[in-house]
């Protein structure tokens, strides 16, 4: 075990010494280790590896590393060499010989296991391909290079040296004033700028100077992985911005830290709980951090699964014991908050710019984004966001951008496009909280101010892409239906609105919606916005709203006509199997439950439409496309 | 669960009921669910009313009052999921095995349990069959993650 850092230099000197252990003399194999990549089987990999280049005498000459998320999930398990930037995507066990004797002893390219675009053009190198190639990885940097349970590992990258440079030259009050001319936003949703917050933090009263400062880790959104990526793939960034919170907002007085974790990301939680160890071994957490008089330590809480405990003063309720309840925010949390001390929360992904902040100066990071944040913090959006883009887009992952990039770039540039050739339709952003936006609107630019303008927002970083075979209406009783299950039911304007606006969609979904319906939900939505305390209900109706503004014309064909174009209504649509396309293989007959599908062998079968119940089997077994939804 | 165990989980997490959610998740972790008479104990060691037990108990999605299933079918319904079809997947196993999410067969078999995201999108529709990621799924596939169970 290392002895403790007792300052700055020392830390500098530590990292002297493990950058030069830790800097590969010959070849590395990095390989995803992230949800996604374990998924495909990653974990696999890298004991095979091992061996495979024992049995070549290379075990020595080549240093194989497990990784955080690399971000291109689609394509998992991905493995790269470097220094040659080699990605080889979709890599199986089976795959290891080759690439161990072709590309790691002879240095050789392997056609078939790299990226090919849609076109079918092959890229070699990570940095080219399409997806990596526009975009601007500075929270990422690091989460492909890096081992997440090596301490070493991120130090020798330049890890916690902006710790160093506060706790040894900097004054509380000289972070918060950089923090605050940054630009710095709150990346959980709500914009709102950091360095405020962390002044108005520092100014509350604390009889006995307990200050909380807690990671917001309980990314509830449902299709939104970036602050998982981060907190597997990187955890010590995030503690260091934390670190540093701590000596801005708190010292000299008693700061404590929590990091509240989704109960669904085991994986966070074990390499989150490896990284505090390893941080209090070598003095970076405990009594008188670097000498610098700070003593700080983070715990880590494993939340329950409810989507409002992402609210602020939900979460602080549930660290506390309680059940995740909101409350009236008249006294703002940073005067009292967590057991009503003055308490700072951020986000993950806001923790984890602080460093870069303070390494690389404000005036590089606020010439990055939109707007001028110079007299005021609200002035624009600065530094990258990450967004998790996924639903029907060809290369789902994580991606980071420069704020101010447009949908388009996203989705097309980065994204590659709708999946099988299929018309765009909808952009989700915001999670349940946002809204969904149409072509019309994809040249728009992405930051806090236009998404909300737009009547979405930028919330914690979903976007999740949906094609011609979305219906808009399922889509807004999806998240209506959502929110009303995860509403805390503590307003009655939320808990029986939301209830409500969730039985009137499942009345046009089913078919049997009204005309008046339309303006029956618009009221309701209006009420539930209105009289709600948090922000849960504040937004719970965007979703609603505004696929109501932008796909006005799909709800009125399921209530006047009973027609659900997407074909995803259940009770509107049905199931056909085309004559000239069956070949008559029976095996759509032999996996239907109903068992309401004849014909003979070799011949077109026929489905039985009063015995149907749509559930689609036969659709997904038909290996000629001959099953139809009309 | 025997006091014993119940005294050292307790004890790790530290008595005072701000752990409560940290110890119910733990009891949980090694019974599979919160047993009735567990939570009555741990009511008293803790001195707190059980009604504020049963709340953080209800409230919480993760947690089941119920005896679960011996395997436990987690279908994810996160929205990159759900556009992607898991609805189907939840009527299929609903279907089959004749059970509602939060269901259990009676033979103590399966559960059907829904998740609202592990964020694990790009592998969606998602199905977690006892804490394993099966990606990509459509019936044919669920069919053949499930075939073992009806066999055993």
């Amino acid at each position: 075990m290392s002895s403790k850092l007792k300052n700055a230099a020392d830390l500098e000197a530590y990292r002297k010494r493990v950058a030069e252990k830790s800097r590969p003399s010959g070849k590395v194999v990095a390989i995803c280790a992230g949800t996604g990549c374990c998924a495909y089987g990653a974990l696999k990999l890298a004991p095979a590896f091992r061996e495979e280049l024992k049995k070549h005498g290379l075990q020595d000459k080549v240093m194989v590393r497990q990784t955080g998320c690399h971000g291109f999930c689609e394509r998992g398990p991905l493995v790269v060499i470097q220094p040659e930037d080699t990605l080889y995507q979709r890599v199986k066990i089976q795959d290891i010989p080759e690439i161990v004797e072709k590309t790691l002893a002879g240095g050789e390219v392997i056609e078939r296991l790299l990226y090919h675009d849609a076109g079918g053009q092959a890229y070699t190198k990570e940095s080219e391909v399409p997806f990596y190639k526009h975009q601007m990885r500075l929270i990422l940097a690091h989460n492909g290079h890096i081992d997440p349970t090596s301490i070493d590992d991120y130090i020798a990258v330049g890890g916690y040296a902006a710790l160093g440079k506060v706790l040894s030259s900097m004054k509380p009050e000289q972070v918060i004033k950089m923090i605050k001319a940054s630009g710095l936003r709150g990346r959980g949703g709500g914009g709102f700028p950091a360095g405020v917050k962390w002044e108005s933090c520092r100014a509350a009263k604390s009889e006995d100077g307990v200050r909380y400062i807690i990671c917001n880790g309980d990314e509830g959104d449902p299709g939104a992985f970036m602050d998982r990526s981060v907190m597997e793939g990187n955890p010590h960034s995030v503690i260091e911005g934390m670190i540093i919170g701590a000596w801005a907002i708190a010292h000299p007085g008693k700061p404590a830290g929590y990091i509240y974790v989704r109960n669904e990301y085991p994986l966070a939680v074990e390499r989150l709980g490896i990284a505090l160890k390893q941080a209090r071994e070598l003095g970076l957490l405990g009594e008188n951090i670097l000498g610098s008089g700070l003593n700080f330590d983070i715990k880590i809480n494993k939340g329950g699964g409810a989507f409002v405990c992402g609210e602020s003063t939900a979460l602080m309720a549930s660290i506390e014991g309680f059940v995740g309840e909101p409350r009236a925010k008249h006294i703002h949390t940073v005067e009292s908050g967590l057991w009503n001390k003055p308490t700072n929360l951020n986000n993950v992904e806001t923790w984890a710019n602080v460093p870069l902040i303070i390494e690389r100066g404000v005036e590089w990071y606020t010439s990055i984004g939109t707007g001028d944040v110079r007299d005021n913090p609200w002035g624009g959006s600065k530094g990258t966001k990450i967004f998790s883009l996924v639903g029907k887009v060809q290369n789902t992952g994580l991606v980071e951008v420069p704020m101010g990039v447009t949908l388009r770039h996203i989705i097309f540039n980065i994204g590659g496009g709708i999946i099988g050739g299929k018309r765009f339709k909808a952009v989700q952003t915001g999670g349940p909280s946002g809204g969904c936006l149409p072509e019309s609107l994809l040249d728009m630019p992405v930051d806090f101010d236009e998404l909300t303008k737009a009547g979405s927002m930028m919330g914690s970083g979903g976007m999740i892409v949906m094609d011609e075979s979305t219906c808009m209406v399922d889509v807004a009783r999806y998240f209506t239906h959502f929110l009303a299950d995860e509403s805390c039911g503590k307003c009655v304007s939320c808990r029986e609105g939301l209830k409500q606006l969730s039985l009137i969609l499942q009345r046009i979904c089913d078919g049997q919606g009204r005309p008046q319906d339309l303006e029956l939900m618009e009221s309701l939505s209006e009420t539930i916005r209105e009289a709600s305390l948090c922000a849960l209900g504040q937004t719970a109706t965007n979703p609603l709203d505004s696929t109501l503004r932008y796909f006005r014309e799909e709800y009125i064909e399921h209530i006047e006509q009973k027609k659900c174009r997407a074909g995803v209504c259940k009770s509107l649509i049905r199931f056909r199997i085309l004559a000239d396309k069956c070949t008559g293989c029976m095996l759509c007959a032999k996996k239907c439950p109903q068992q309401c599908i004849s014909g003979e062998k070799k011949k077109p079968h026929v489905i039985d439409q009063s015995k149907c119940i749509h559930c689609g089997v036969c659709r997904d077994v038909c290996n000629f496309d001959a099953v139809v939804v009309e | 669960m025997d006091s014993n165990r119940l005294e050292q989980i307790i004890d790790a997490h530290g008595r005072d009921s701000a752990n409560l959610l940290a110890i119910l998740q733990d009891i949980q972790k090694q019974e599979n669910y919160l047993p009735r008479e567990t939570l009555k104990e741990l009511a008293k060691k803790l001195n707190v009313p059980l009604s504020r037990i049963y709340s953080l108990a209800t409230f919480f999605a993760s947690f089941s009052l119920k005896e679960r299933g011996k395997h436990i079918c987690t279908v994810c319904m996160g929205t990159a999921c759900h556009v992607r079809g898991a609805p189907r997947l939840v009527d299929q196993v609903e279907r089959e095995f004749g059970i509602k999410p939060g269901g259990t067969t009676a033979d103590k078999k399966l559960t059907l349990e829904t998740v609202n995201c592990v964020g694990a999108c790009a592998l969606g529709p998602l199905v977690i069959l006892d804490g394993e990621y099966h990606g990509n799924m459509n019936s044919a596939k669920l069919e053949r993650v499930l075939q073992p169970l009806k066999k055993e």
